[in-house]
């Protein structure tokens, strides 16, 4: 290796030369699968779980590997009957999602694009605008008081909706994206052709943003989607209940039961609707996995966004 | 027309300098204007809510919002008194603190070392597959979270007891061992967010000049000394980004750790679990604590959080101007 150094090197070898010892790559690979069989296994532990029969989880425990033994199809043929509950909750889920992702990228982009209009007279005004809320915030309770009993949003779809539309965050990302990869010359060319600045947003810059739009659209899905605490703090009403928040109501059902064990007649009655353990990790395992084989796609729009983010305007 | 048009708005360019508003400005003011109206009502109208932690506040029947505010009595800081005289705000505040401390070093420092570690695996093909599989816990929701660990952690059924008892030791009821918790909340949050942040890191490694590295090579660096003086040296500016919105953000929490992972913060894990944003939204639901006291411990959390954030910009921005947040 040594002698290789003499004779002037390609950077092909050089990078070669460069790599680690092969026993240090063994090494790493082994301790790389460890860590991201930590990060995945849960999700596969819980779909065991939930294919356990409930008879052996009470006298056994869970289940890592499921038997012919061990095995029952109980909790989703559960699920099955109780399709109508959990297609309703899957409907608001994706009625959430979709309207708070359209309107969320039209609202950041809206303003995204004014503040990169730096000619703008309002410019400065609206950027302290956007900016006090990235260091400043009224907090949970002046925000409660306000959406409940001001715009009185208190179990509405719109309060799922609305509060999570814009971050200034986002705002940001969207901003630095049209300041530095849309040349000026083709909004000075469309004005002086007569168009206006609605023309110019939503027929020039619009469609040749597609990528910051995309990033900021599954900021805003997976942020939506994976809402429960808008519905917790808001929605007692469980026609409003998404996905998420049906499994984190259940999950406060549960403790609610525990920590009141007296045997009153509702409670009883509760009990008795209460799903068993399987179908709860039936149900949360339903909820993680449309987004388990979703992400992989849309990774690489997440690292562009939190790069471009990191850039500064 | 249209040719008509061009040479006049020529013309017109340097009497547009002049004037104080143009056509533009009302297209570009109307554009921002539904944005503007959210930012008010969902930022600045809750700002104006801040009054309430001054005022005890009552419902007038009848009226709305307004009409109750300004019939409310002032009160001075007698919710701020109430807030700081809890028996527990020292310690939800050393929580809140001292989790945060945890969290700001191990973020940093994990994150950067794994991925300069996942950068020198042969397989390209193979890093990806890690990198996937280590970024999924971020997209999982801190309700699905809570479902993973109480799998985990449950008492008499769960995989860790199961594992314990297999070499012979004693269940240990996690669920009412308090002194268990800032373990498992610390790994829970290092578990979720350590694939995104290696990924965001990574990101900035493979934009790093490779002809750094080359040369390094040629003068005999090893690998320890190319990470030590030319890796981590690039990584800066970003580390130091993380570094100052984690500082800024150390008075507030993940609330669904804090809140989800031990389901509900309740007794007896209530005293290593509980943070400002548990605390506060305790007592939001609690249905005792007035909604003035509630804005005030709030209000409390919202301004420190501000100076902190605030300070750590102005000293970082003391030494080194262009990593400074503003």
């Amino acid at each position: 290796m040594r002698k290789n150094k003499v004779k002037p090197v390609s950077g092909d070898t050089l990078s070669r030369l460069n790599r680690i010892k092969p026993a240090t790559n063994i090494l790493f690979n082994l301790m790389f699968l460890i860590v991201a069989l930590a990060c995945f296994l849960p999700i596969i532990f819980i779909f065991m779980i939930s294919i356990t029969d409930n008879n052996i989880i009470r006298t056994e425990g869970y289940k890592i590997f499921v038997t012919a033994r061990t095995f029952s199809g109980d909790a989703y043929s559960y699920l099955w009957s109780q399709r109508q509950t959990i297609l309703h909750a899957l409907w608001v889920s994706v009625y959430v999602t979709v309207i708070g992702t359209v309107l969320g990228v039209l609202l950041t982009s809206l303003m995204g694009y004014v503040l990169s209009r730096t000619e703008h007279r309002l410019n400065n005004f609206l950027t302290i605008l956007v900016f006090i809320p990235m260091v400043f915030g009224g907090g949970m309770s002046a925000s409660y008081v306000i959406n409940s009993q001001l715009l009185h949003l208190s179990d509405t779809m719109w309060i799922l909706i609305l509060p999570l539309a814009v971050s200034s965050f986002n705002v940001t990302i969207a901003r630095t994206f049209f300041r530095t990869t849309i040349p000026d010359g083709i909004i000075e060319s469309a004005k002086i052709d007569g168009a206006s600045q609605w023309t110019v947003f939503f027929q020039i810059i619009l469609p040749i943003s597609k990528p910051v739009l995309a990033t900021i659209g599954l900021f805003l899905a997976f942020g939506y989607w994976n809402d429960w605490f808008q519905a917790q703090l808001y929605i007692s009403d469980s026609r409003l209940h998404s996905l998420q928040a049906m499994l984190n109501a259940m999950q406060n059902n549960l403790e609610y039961l525990t920590k009141n064990p007296s045997a009153s007649a509702s409670i009883t009655d509760l009990k008795r609707n209460m799903p068993q353990e399987s179908v709860r990790m039936a149900i949360a395992f339903v909820v993680a996995v449309p987004i388990a084989c979703v992400y992989p796609f849309f990774q690489k729009y997440f690292i562009s966004g939190l790069t471009v983010g990191a850039v500064k305007g | 027309m249209q040719e008509n048009k061009t040479p006049a708005k020529v013309q017109a360019q340097p009497a547009k300098k002049k004037r104080w508003w143009s056509k533009d400005d009302t297209e570009l003011t109307i554009l921002a204007l539904p944005t503007t109206v959210w930012y008010i009502l969902f930022c600045y109208l809750p700002m104006f809510g801040i009054i309430l932690a001054f005022k005890d506040y009552k419902i007038t029947p009848g009226a709305n919002f307004f009409t109750s505010l300004f019939n409310s009595e002032w009160v001075a800081f007698e919710n701020f008194k109430y807030f700081f005289g809890l028996r527990d705000f020292p310690q939800i505040l050393r929580n809140t603190l001292l989790y945060n401390l945890v969290f700001i070093v191990l973020d940093i420092v994990l994150p950067v070392a794994l991925a300069i570690l996942i950068s020198n695996i042969y397989s390209k093909r193979k890093s990806k597959t890690y990198q996937t599989l280590m970024f999924m816990p971020h997209f999982m929701s801190w309700v699905v979270v809570s479902y993973f660990v109480y799998a985990f952690l449950v008492t008499d059924k769960g995989l860790l007891n199961a594992i314990i008892r297999f070499f012979g030791g004693e269940a240990v009821p996690w669920y009412s061992t308090p002194g268990a918790w800032p373990v498992i909340l610390i790994i829970m949050h290092v578990w979720k967010s350590i694939g995104y942040k290696m990924v965001v890191y990574l990101a900035s490694i493979t934009g790093i000049d490779n002809s750094l590295y080359e040369a390094a090579v040629l003068d005999g660096a090893t690998k320890f000394q190319q990470a030590r003086y030319i890796t981590i040296p690039s990584l800066r500016p970003i580390i130091i980004m993380m570094f100052i919105l984690a500082v800024g953000g150390i008075f507030s929490s993940d609330f669904g750790l804090f809140y989800q992972v031990s389901r509900g913060a309740q007794q007896p894990l209530t005293p290593m679990v509980s943070t400002l944003d548990v605390k506060v939204y305790q007592m939001l639901t609690s249905g005792t604590v007035s909604l003035g006291q509630t804005t005030a411990a709030s209000l409390f959390q919202a301004v420190v959080g501000c100076i902190t954030i605030l300070s750590a910009n102005a000293i970082v921005r003391k030494f080194d101007r262009s990593s400074a947040l503003i």
